[in-house]
């Protein structure tokens, strides 16, 4: 029997209690009547009964309660609209935070067993993160013993001619090995073989998914299509599947290295991306230690080319730049301070909206239903309005979800788009169920352990003391939570403020660039290299309203490395950071075309031939470090393995970027150098400066550059003023979405206040009735108004000041060197509060002033 | 919950639906009757379990079929857990209309030779 009780508790409460006792009558009596084998029958028949009617019991229930929902609802359409409103915020912000939170930090890489997978970097002072050589990977590979595998990349876009119109690719070179390392498969077609990247073999290439589709329409057909890169032959052996974005999403196709020898001759030729599979077992701290011990070895044996070059190992899914993180941080944690503000708000608002059913309640009460009937009635309206907000949260996520796309680091090897998928759904669903329980169970708890029949007296005032302390913490914690996320939205704001600021030591103004990179070993021969830049700058200069035009090697931004070694009077090279400088081959004119300041000497020149003395330009940071107060005019140096002469200084400019501190920069003469030295280093990149609109030059340009060479590609065709926007991409995105974030919070807790207050005031009518008939001035009311609300902001400023603090701290990273604790923000913040507050106030106050003492006094 | 509305907006009846009417067309019951009255007069057929038989009651009462009287029987034959059900002319309607449902059908089936009897 105690059995049966049990089982009766899986009917819903009410039914129990009308019915439990006769079923257990009725189940006693049949129990009475049945022996041996036919009891087992009877339980058996019994429990799928309970577990039949209970559940239809409940649906019963809930179907009443959705009925009655939605009457209720119906009748107060304001209420429903807010609170849907208000959910819709705070589940839309969440999920939309949640899918780019997990798509970049959570979700693990698309490749098998990614906890294994590390990449390695070789470590030198100043520089915690460089590529490898060719021959120190070899080296390391073959000395290292906790890894099961280890594959090397780096990224060379090459010209594709012959497919309609000349295309630069990105094309990313590996090792044979390395995308079986990662445990992916081709979709169509197989991977490179040993046999593919010996030197010498022929070339053979994989199409990414995307440039299968654009170039090929995705005809499985491309197997075995031979397409002519940098005018070599390569056979096509397969196509990867969609989500396979490695390095980074912009790569199109990957050939095999095919190194020869004379490639590992050069122990200082930093290009290489390394990733390893560490042995199972293996911790990524003895990885470390051992290719520490690797290092270390190849110090000795290499004392000059290896001097402090040290390793170090990261997993691969770290492969993301702390800043990157904190940004991702940052905005889930605002996200969650907007749910918390919305849970609150939505708490007080059905608090509110209890006390004003106490009497609805107590009739319901009255006429039989019980405390738990009751609290499940207002449970259901709260997790149906929440249901309802989520729905169009997670709608809301869907269409702003595709624009966070710019917070999604270009440095990992995913898709650019976070998508909404089942997790996030998942995720929004129980950010849904709890955001309804949590600002639901309370006030249903509440108010129905209040709906007794001292509810039904007219004029009780319900709710004591408690509750409104109640509702002012929430209201409290409203203004807390919103002056957090205002000051971290301030903090941020004025750190990219401050590097939008920054100079980045060229005019972007006016600007055009794009890329012609010429290939090899077509245009190995410098002379041949000369022509084709005469011929475009020639024909650019000559286009109206062009004021300059130049090539470099690399602009600055776009690409940050490009640094070599300086050395002064014959002392040994030394790679670290205090002995490098940036190296660019430009032709003449190209300080006018970027707005370099040239301080002293000359530009570069056309006569500065390969037959005259080595000469360079060099920035006044250059100057700086090797001769402080002297003229550096005719001074030599080694660099690039010549020795050469300052003949100019111009200005620094940030060619790491604008967040970045850069090394000095030297310019050398395009002509200057071998045929087929330095190639890697040729320029590629024109830069015109135009007075009309720059963007128009682009189909005359075009025009130029197909007459030198109908096969030339031009490609990454930008304005220096776009290069320069790029820079703060992520962080205005993430500024915005904040910003936007701390608005939401900040008029909800504005309404806060004022539901609060109106509450307040019409609940006190009586007795403002009375002070105004004892002789009350108005002004007295309002003020009495005022403090209520004043103090409510003041405890949640206060409290909110000193968490945005902690906040600040715990982003200083993303700050760009402004203080966590920067007065202005913090003053303006508080500012905002306070006019918050006056403005939650304004009509409570106004209606506290035109209470009728009269009316008011006589509902008593 | 009283009863309005024409007795046809409930119809058709759920089976236990109708056999409880049945059941409680004669007298009042109280639950483990109505349940024995069922049984027997369905031949052993229809067993109602008590969760479906007090679900039933529970929407009967609701949709103001039945009612629970106050009326009891003589002490020495009561029990008082029990509680006693008595049909509503509400109910008495719902029955007779779905009574009326039933026939029709079974006539229409006849005239198709789908039962036995007057074609």
């Amino acid at each position: 029997m105690r059995a049966y009780r049990a089982a009766l508790h899986l009917y819903p409460a009410s039914f129990r209690a009308e019915y439990g006792e006769e079923m257990r009558a009725v189940f006693a009596r049949r129990r009475r009547d049945a022996s041996g084998a036919a009891v087992a029958a009877l339980w058996a028949v019994t429990l799928a009964d309970i577990l039949r009617n209970a559940a239809a019991a409940h649906w019963d229930i809930l179907r009443q309660d959705l009925r009655y929902t939605a009457r209720c609802l119906l009748r107060s359409p304001g209420f429903a609209l807010t609170a849907i409103l208000v959910t819709a915020l705070g589940v839309g912000a969440n999920t939309a935070a949640f899918s780019v939170t997990d798509f970049v930090l959570i979700r693990p890489l698309p490749f098998a067993a990614p906890e294994r997978l590390v990449k390695l970097w070789e470590r030198l002072p100043g520089y915690a993160r460089m590529e490898l050589s060719p021959a120190n990977y070899r080296d390391w590979k073959r000395m290292s013993t906790a890894v099961e595998g280890m594959g090397a990349f780096y990224d060379r876009a090459v010209n594709l001619v012959g497919q309609g119109d000349p295309e630069r690719l990105e094309r990313t070179a590996v090792t044979a090995d390395l995308l079986a390392m990662l445990g992916v498969r081709p979709l169509i077609g197989r991977l490179f073989t040993a046999a593919d990247d010996r030197a010498g073999a022929p070339g053979t290439l994989l199409l990414s998914y995307g440039l299968w589709q654009s170039l090929f329409g995705g005809d499985t057909g491309v197997l075995g299509r031979r397409v002519i890169l940098d005018n070599e032959p390569f056979i096509i052996i397969g196509a990867m599947p969609p989500d396979f974005h490695f390095p980074s999403r912009e790569a199109e196709i990957w050939t095999p290295t095919r190194w020869q020898e004379q490639d590992f001759a050069e122990r200082g030729d930093n290009y290489l991306n390394v990733v390893a599979r560490l042995r199972p077992g293996i911790s990524l701290e003895q990885a470390r230690a051992e290719m520490n011990v690797v290092a270390a070895r190849l110090e000795r044996q290499y004392p000059k080319e290896n001097k402090d070059t040290g390793a170090s190992v990261v997993r691969l899914s770290d492969e993301l730049s702390e800043q990157s993180r904190l940004l991702l941080v940052a905005l889930g944690g605002a996200a969650l301070c907007v749910l918390l503000i919305a849970c609150a708000n939505l708490a007080n608002l059905l608090l509110a909206r209890a006390l004003s059913r106490q009497r609805e309640l107590a009739v319901r009460a009255a006429m039989g239903a019980g405390r738990e009937r009751l609290a499940r009635q207002l449970v259901t309206e709260s997790l149906v309005l929440a249901a309802l907000g989520g729905l169009f949260g997670v709608a809301a996520a869907v269409v702003i979800v595709p624009l966070l796309g710019r917070l999604v680091p270009g440095s990992l090897p995913i898709a650019q788009t976070p998508s909404v998928d089942v997790r996030v759904l998942i995720f929004a669903a129980l950010l849904t169920g709890l955001t309804g329980l949590g600002f639901g169970v309370v006030p249903a708890l509440r108010a129905s352990g209040n709906a007794d029949l001292g509810g039904l007296r007219e004029g009780a005032r319900a709710g004591g003391g408690r509750k409104e302390r109640l509702r002012s913490a929430l209201v409290i914690a409203e203004v807390t939570a919103s002056v957090v996320l205002l000051v971290s939205a301030g903090l941020l704001m004025r750190a990219l403020w401050r590097i939008e600021a920054t100079d980045p030591g060229f005019r972007p103004g006016g600007v055009l660039t794009l890329c012609t990179a010429l290939p090899m070993p077509r245009y190995e021969a410098t002379a041949r290299r000369a022509e084709f830049y005469s011929r475009v700058l020639a024909d650019a200069r000559a286009l109206p309203g062009v004021s300059a035009a130049a090539y470099i090697s690399f602009l600055p931004m776009v690409m940050r490395g490009g640094i070599w070694p300086v050395s002064i009077g014959g002392e040994p090279e030394n790679r670290t950071e205090a002995h490098t400088a940036s190296m660019r081959f430009v032709t003449p004119g190209f300080f006018a075309a970027m707005g370099i300041p040239l301080h002293r000497g000359r530009d570069v020149s056309d006569s500065d031939t390969i037959d005259r003395a080595f000469a360079a330009v060099v920035s006044e940071s250059f100057v700086r470090r090797y001769w402080p107060d002297q003229d550096p005019l005719g001074r030599h140096f080694q660099f690039a393995t010549h020795d050469r002469s300052v003949v100019g200084v111009v200005g620094d400019i940030r060619v790491r970027g604008l967040e970045r501190s850069s090394e000095p920069q030297v310019y050398l003469p395009y002509k200057q150098v071998q045929d087929g030295w330095f190639s890697f280093y040729s320029p590629q990149d024109l830069v015109v400066r135009s007075s009309a609109n720059a963007e128009a030059l682009l189909p005359a340009l075009r025009r130029i550059i197909r007459g030198a060479d109908p096969e030339q590609p031009v490609s990454d065709v930008r304005t220096l003023a776009q290069i320069v926007e790029e820079q703060t991409a992520s962080r205005s995105t993430q500024v915005r979405v904040l910003g936007a974030f701390a608005a939401i919070a900040f008029l909800l807790a504005g309404v806060g206040i004022h539901g609060l207050l109106s509450f307040a005031v019409s609940r006190r009518a009586q007795e403002i009735g009375v002070r105004v008939a004892l002789g009350a001035q108005s002004s007295t009311i309002v003020k009495m108004i005022l403090r209520q609300g004043m103090w409510l902001a003041a405890v949640g400023v206060l409290l909110g000041v000193s968490l945005a603090y902690a906040a600040g701290r715990a982003m200083q990273a993303l700050l760009a060197g402004v203080q966590p604790g920067d007065a202005l923000t913090f003053l303006a913040v508080a500012c905002l509060c306070v006019l918050m507050t006056i403005l939650g106030c304004l009509f409570p106050a106004l209606r506290a002033v035109r209470i009728d003492p009269i009316t008011a006094i006589r509902t008593e | 919950m009283p009863a309005d509305g024409p007795p046809d907006e409930l119809l058709p009846l759920p089976p236990s639906t109708f056999h409880i009417l049945l059941a409680l067309a004669d007298e009042d019951r109280h639950g483990y009757a109505i349940i024995q009255d069922v049984a027997a007069r369905t031949g052993g057929a229809l067993r109602l379990s008590a969760g479906t038989l007090y679900r039933s009651i529970q929407r009967m009462l609701e949709q103001g079929l039945i009612v629970e009287t106050q009326e009891r029987p003589a002490p020495e034959l009561d029990d008082e857990r029990r509680r006693y059900y008595r049909i509503a002319p509400f109910g008495t309607a719902v029955a007779r209309a779905e009574a009326r449902r039933l026939t029709q059908l079974v006539d229409m089936a006849r005239a198709r030779g789908l039962a036995p009897g007057r074609a």
